[in-house]
C-alpha cells in the first residue's frame, strides 16, 4: 500500500496521455496511469477495451503514437523489449515467452548470457535456483519448459523478471489456466513482491480474485479511462458497470428448462489415465455443468463424446439411439457440437473471414453439389451477426482482428446454424469480458429453452454454480461428485469434490 | 475496439491478392522499351506489300527478278512475291531462293539474255548484298523491301506465345503445388514424377503400341496410364502425410528420389524417342493459332480458380492450412482433403509431363530437373504463403509469368545465364519479403 512516505517521491510508473492507432482502430485513446512502489494496480476492462495494447506499449512491443513513459520522475524511450526490460519492467504475457525446448535456467538467462559466448552453466544454474527459492515454489532446474506445467511455466517468468532486477511486473491473466490452489500460492509470491517495493499489475477478469490481491483498481473501455479507485471504495457492481458502461442486473440471468426425457447419455467412457469410467446423461433443456480441476479429465471427456480423441472403451446414445463417433465429422453429422477451450488454436482459422470460420462447420447445408451458395451464406451469416450482436466492419472481416468476445460469438454463430441437439461448451466464457459473457448466458438459457441438451464445462465455480441445472465434478479422470440440489450449493462444496 | 470499413489502398482485396500482377506488367513495359529494335516483315504479308509497291512505282507490266535466302520464310515471303505480282500482271524474271552467289547467276543469265530489269523485290538482308552494284544493266533497277518498322523483340506475337508455351508446363504443375502449400505442405517430387511420367509413357507407346506406329488410341491410353501413376505416387505421399504424420518435406523428398530412380531404370538411362506424330498434338499441336499447352493451362486455371474460390473443396483446403485443429473439429475431412490435394498435385505433375514429352519428342528420364524449385518459386512469388491458409490460383499464373518473362527478357537482352540465376534468386526473395511485410501489417 502506498505510505505518504512513497507519495513524496515520484511514482514508479507514470503513464500520461498514452495514445495507439492500428489500420481501422484506435486501440488508446489517451490513457493516464499511475504505479507506487509496492503497489498491485488491478487493470480491469473487457476484452478490446486496450489492456493488451497498454501493456505490451509498457513492455515495448508496441510504440505509442503519443504520450510519456516516466520511471521515477526519468522519461524512458522504451522502443524494444530489451529497452523496457533494461528500464526494469517485466512483462508475464497470457502466451509466454518461453523456448519450449529449454530449460527453466536456460530461458531465464537468454538473451542476457555472460560470458563471451559461452555459457556460464553453474553461475546461472545457482542463481536460478535461489530465485526459486526466493518465490519459494520448487522448479526442476534441467527440465524443457515445454514439459512445466502452465503454473510452474508462470513461476519461470516471474524468475526471469526478477533475474532482470525488474521493479516493476505486469501479469496479463496470471490465474486464467492454473488451478484454484495454484492461484492461492501466486497470490503469495505476490504479496511477497509487494512487500519488497515491487510495482504489479495485475490483469484479470476474476473479480474476486481484485478484491482480494490489489491496492487500487483502474477500468478501461474503448482505449480510454473509464474509472479508478482504491480497492476499498469499489463494489463489484460498479466495477462491472465501469467495464461494460451500462448497469447489469443480475450476472446469472438462469432460467430451469428441464425436462424429464433424457436425450445425451454416456456410459463408462474411458481413455487411458485421462478418463475412466464417465458415465451421465443430459436431459432435454437441461444444462448440466461439469468442472473440476485443471487436468480432472473435463475437456479430455468432451473431447470424447466428440470425436476428436478415440476412446478406448464407452457408449454414446442420443435420444436412445447408439452412436458410433470415430470424428469430429461424425459427431457433427450425428448433432454434437463442440465450442473448444482453446478459441484460437482449435476453434477459428485466424487469418481466414469470420464468414469464413461461421460457414466452415456447414458447408454441406451452404452448398449445392460441391458448390458454395455465396448469397446463401452470407444471408445465413447476417442473420446470426444481428442477432449475436457480433461488431464486425463487414463479413470479410480478418478474425484475428476481433476481441476474444467477438470472436467467441462467431464460433457461436458455426455451431448455432448447424441446429445441433447436443451443444458442448467447453469454458464458453474464457478471456471474454463480462458484457459478453452476459449474452452468452442468455444464449445458453434460450438453448435450453429449445430442449436442447447442454454440457457446460467450466473452472469459474460462480459461473458453474449459477447457470447449471446439475453440477458434475472430476478428479483424475473420475467424476467424484454430483450435485442435484444446485441452488442450495456452496463454491466450498464443489471445491471439496473436485480436491477429494 | 471500434473498427472501421476504410482500409488503406494497399489492403484492398484486389490489390492484396494480385498485386503482383502490377509488377508482371512492370516487367512487361520495362522489357518492351529494353528491346524495341527495328522489324523488318517476313512472310505473305511482306510479299502482297512488296508486289504492291512495285507496281506502284514501275507500273502492271513491271519486270521483276525476286531475291530472296533459302529459309523457310523467305520463300514463303518470294512465294507470296511472285504471285501478287504476276495476279496483278507484272513478269517476275526469276525468282531466286538462296545465296548471293545464286542472285550472281541469275542476273547474268538475264543479262546475257538480254532482259531488262525494272525492279529487284528483296528483303532486308538482300537487298544489302552488293551482288548487284557490279551491273551497270542494274543500275536503274529500282530495290524494293518491305518497310521496316520499330516494335520491341519482346512484345512479337511469336516470341509472347513461345513464353506462354514454355511456362504452360510449369503454371500446370504449379497448380497442385498451389494448393499443397495452401494446405501447409509442400510438394518437391513433382519434378521426377516429370521424368517419370515421361519414360512411363514412353516406353508403353514403344513396348506395346509399336512406337513411331502407335495408334491414337495406345496414346490415349499411355498418358491415361502415366497420370494414374503419378496420381497413386501422390496418394502414397497423402498417405505417408495423414496416416503417419510424417512431414511432407521429408515425405515428398523421399518420393522424388524414387521416381527418378524408377525414371531412369525403366528407360536404362536412356531418351526415347520412338513416338507416333499423334503424340504430339498436344505439346506442339495449335488450336485456332494458339498452341495446345497454353489451352490445355488455361483451361486448368480457370477450374482450378472456381474449386479454390467457389466450391467445399476449396473451402477445406484454405480451412486446413489455416489451422488444421479447428478445421478438424468443424468437420473437415482433413485426412481425405489433404490425401485429395497430393493426388492432385501428382496427377497435374503428370499432366505437365506428358506435354512436356510430346513438346520434346522424347521421353527422358533427365526431364524435370529441378522443376519443383521452378514451380514453388513460382507459387511463391504469386503471392502464396509457405505458412499455408493463403494464396490465390491466378497468382500463382502470375508468378509463373513473371518468372517467365524475367528470364526472356534477359535472354533477349543478352544477359549471360550466370547473372540471369542471380537474379532470378534476388526475385525470389524479394516476392518473400513482400509476403513477409503484408502478414506483419495484418496482425498485430
Amino acid at each position: 500500500m502506498a505510505s505518504p512516505a512513497q507519495l513524496s517521491q515520484p511514482p514508479l510508473l507514470e503513464m500520461r496521455g498514452i495514445e495507439k492507432s492500428f489500420p481501422g482502430v484506435k486501440a488508446l485513446r489517451g490513457v493516464d496511469l499511475t504505479l507506487h512502489r509496492g503497489e498491485v494496480l488491478a487493470l480491469l476492462g473487457e476484452n478490446g477495451a486496450g489492456k493488451s495494447t497498454l501493456i505490451k506499449v509498457l513492455g515495448g512491443a508496441h510504440q505509442p503514437d503519443r504520450g510519456s513513459i516516466k520511471i521515477e520522475g526519468k522519461i524512458v524511450g522504451l522502443s524494444n523489449p530489451m529497452a523496457a526490460n533494461a528500464a526494469g519492467i517485466g512483462v508475464i504475457y497470457q502466451e509466454f515467452n518461453l523456448v519450449p525446448g529449454l530449460c527453466s535456467w536456460e530461458n531465464i538467462f537468454l538473451g542476457r548470457e555472460k560470458g563471451f559466448g559461452f555459457v556460464n552453466r553453474s553461475h546461472e544454474r545457482r542463481r536460478a535456483q535461489e530465485l526459486f527459492e526466493q518465490i519459494g515454489v520448487p522448479i526442476p532446474l534441467d527440465k524443457p519448459c515445454g514439459e512445466l506445467s502452465i503454473a510452474q511455466q508462470q513461476i519461470v517468468e516471474i524468475a526471469k523478471a526478477l533475474a532482470q532486477d525488474a521493479q516493476l511486473i505486469v501479469m496479463d491473466e496470471p490465474s486464467a489456466a492454473i488451478t484454484p490452489q495454484e492461484v492461492r500460492r501466486l497470490f503469495k509470491i505476490i504479496e511477497d513482491l509487494r512487500r519488497r517495493d515491487i510495482g504489479v499489475i495485475y490483469i484479470s477478469h476474476r473479480l474476486d480474485e481484485i478484491f482480494e490481491i490489489a491496492d487500487r483498481v483502474i477500468v478501461l473501455r474503448d482505449g480510454e479511462l473509464a474509472g479508478e479507485d482504491c480497492i476499498k471504495s469499489m463494489t463489484r457492481q460498479r466495477m462491472i458497470e465501469l467495464m461494460v458502461g451500462r448497469t447489469i442486473q443480475n450476472e446469472f440471468p438462469k432460467q430451469s428448462h428441464v425436462k424429464q426425457r433424457i436425450r445425451l447419455k454416456v456410459d463408462n467412457l474411458s481413455r487411458g489415465s485421462a478418463v475412466r469410467n464417465v458415465s451421465f446423461d443430459i436431459r432435454e433443456g437441461e444444462v448440466l455443468g461439469l468442472t473440476g480441476l485443471i487436468g480432472a479429465g473435463r475437456t479430455e471427456t468432451a473431447r470424447l463424446i466428440f470425436g476428436a480423441d478415440r476412446a478406448d472403451a464407452g457408449n454414446i446414445s442420443l435420444d436412445g439411439r447408439k452412436l458410433s463417433i470415430r470424428s469430429p465429422r461424425d459427431a457433427i453429422g450425428s448433432g454434437i457440437c463442440l465450442l473448444t477451450e482453446d478459441r484460437k488454436g482449435q476453434g477459428l482459422v485466424l487469418d481466414a473471414s469470420v464468414r469464413e470460420n461461421f460457414a466452415l462447420a456447414n458447408l454441406r447445408e451452404l452448398s449445392w453439389l460441391g458448390v458454395m451458395r455465396s448469397q446463401l451464406e452470407r444471408d445465413e451469416f447476417a442473420k446470426h451477426i444481428q442477432q449475436l450482436k457480433i461488431k464486425v466492419s463487414d463479413q470479410e472481416q480478418v478474425t484475428r482482428n476481433l476481441s476474444g468476445g467477438n470472436q467467441q460469438k462467431v464460433v457461436l454463430a458455426k455451431w448455432l446454424q448447424q441446429n445441433a441437439e447436443v451443444l458442448i461448451f467447453d469454458e464458453p466464457t474464457r478471456g471474454i469480458d463480462v458484457g459478453a459473457k452476459y449474452e452468452i448466458y442468455l444464449l445458453i438459457n434460450e438453448l435450453a429453452r429449445q430442449g436442447k441438451a447442454i454440457l457446460m464445462i467450466s473452472s469459474e465455480l460462480p459461473e458453474v454454480l449459477g447457470m447449471s441445472d446439475r453440477i458434475l465434478v472430476m478428479h483424475e479422470g473420475r467424476i467424484t461428485g454430483e450435485i442435484r440440489e444446485v441452488a442450495k450449493a456452496t463454491q466450498e462444496q464443489v471445491m471439496e469434490m473436485a480436491v477429494s | 475496439m471500434s473498427t472501421t470499413s476504410s482500409t488503406v489502398w494497399w489492403e484492398r482485396p484486389f490489390i492484396r491478392d494480385y498485386g503482383m500482377l502490377f509488377v508482371l506488367l512492370l516487367l512487361v513495359v520495362v522489357f518492351s522499351f529494353a528491346t524495341l529494335k527495328e522489324q523488318f516483315p517476313i512472310g505473305e504479308d511482306a510479299g502482297k506489300q512488296v508486289a504492291s509497291e512495285i507496281i506502284m512505282q514501275c507500273g502492271a507490266g513491271a519486270r521483276v527478278l525476286v531475291v530472296t535466302r533459302d529459309t523457310a520464310g523467305d520463300v514463303l515471303f518470294a512465294k507470296a512475291t511472285v504471285d501478287a505480282l504476276e495476279k496483278a500482271g507484272a513478269k517476275v524474271l526469276a525468282n531466286v531462293n538462296g545465296a548471293a552467289p545464286d542472285a550472281k547467276q541469275a542476273i547474268e543469265k538475264l543479262i546475257i539474255e538480254g532482259k531488262r530489269i525494272d525492279a529487284i523485290a528483296a528483303n532486308d538482308v538482300t537487298a544489302k548484298w552488293t551482288v548487284y552494284d557490279r551491273y551497270p544493266e542494274l543500275s536503274a533497277a529500282k530495290r524494293v523491301t518491305p518497310k521496316s518498322y520499330r516494335w520491341p523483340d519482346f512484345l512479337k506475337v511469336s516470341n509472347l506465345l513461345g513464353v506462354a508455351n514454355q511456362t504452360a508446363i510449369y503454371a500446370i504443375i504449379a497448380i497442385g503445388m498451389t494448393m499443397v502449400i495452401i494446405t501447409g505442405g509442400i510438394d518437391l517430387s513433382v519434378g521426377s514424377l516429370v521424368a517419370l511420367v515421361s519414360v512411363i509413357v514412353a516406353v508403353f507407346i514403344r513396348d506395346f503400341g509399336g512406337g513411331v506406329n502407335a495408334s491414337i488410341g495406345v496414346v490415349i491410353l499411355a498418358g491415361f496410364i502415366g497420370m494414374t501413376i503419378c496420381a497413386i505416387e501422390g496418394g502414397f505421399s497423402g498417405t505417408m502425410i495423414t496416416l503417419f504424420r510424417i512431414p511432407p518435406f521429408i515425405v515428398t523428398l523421399g518420393e522424388m528420389m524414387m521416381a527418378s530412380g524408377l525414371a531412369y531404370k525403366l528407360s536404362e538411362g536412356r531418351s526415347i524417342p520412338e513416338l507416333p506424330n499423334s503424340f504430339f498434338w498436344l505439346g506442339r499441336g495449335e488450336t485456332y493459332g494458339i498452341p495446345n499447352p497454353i489451352l490445355l493451362m488455361v483451361v486448368l486455371y480457370v477450374i482450378a480458380h472456381i474449386v479454390m474460390s467457389r466450391t467445399v473443396i476449396g473451402r477445406y483446403i484454405y480451412a486446413i492450412g489455416g489451422n488444421q485443429e479447428a478445421a478438424r473439429l468443424s468437420g473437415v475431412p482433413v485426412n481425405r482433403v489433404l490425401m485429395l490435394v497430393y493426388i492432385i498435385s501428382g496427377a497435374l505433375a503428370g499432366l505437365g509431363g506428358i506435354v512436356l514429352t510430346s513438346q520434346l519428342s522424347a521421353g527422358d528420364p533427365k526431364f524435370g530437373l529441378m522443376y519443383e524449385l521452378e514451380v514453388i518459386a513460382a507459387v511463391v512469388v504469386g503471392g502464396t504463403s509457405l505458412m499455408g491458409g493463403q494464396g490465390k490460383i491466378f497468382g500463382t499464373l502470375i508468378g509463373a509469368f513473371i518468372i517467365a518473362v524475367i528470364k526472356n527478357g534477359m535472354n533477349l537482352l543478352g544477359v549471360d545465364p550466370f547473372n540471369q540465376k542471380i537474379v532470378l534468386g534476388a526475385v525470389l526473395m524479394f516476392a518473400v519479403l513482400l509476403d513477409t511485410l503484408k502478414r506483419r501489417r495484418s496482425h498485430r
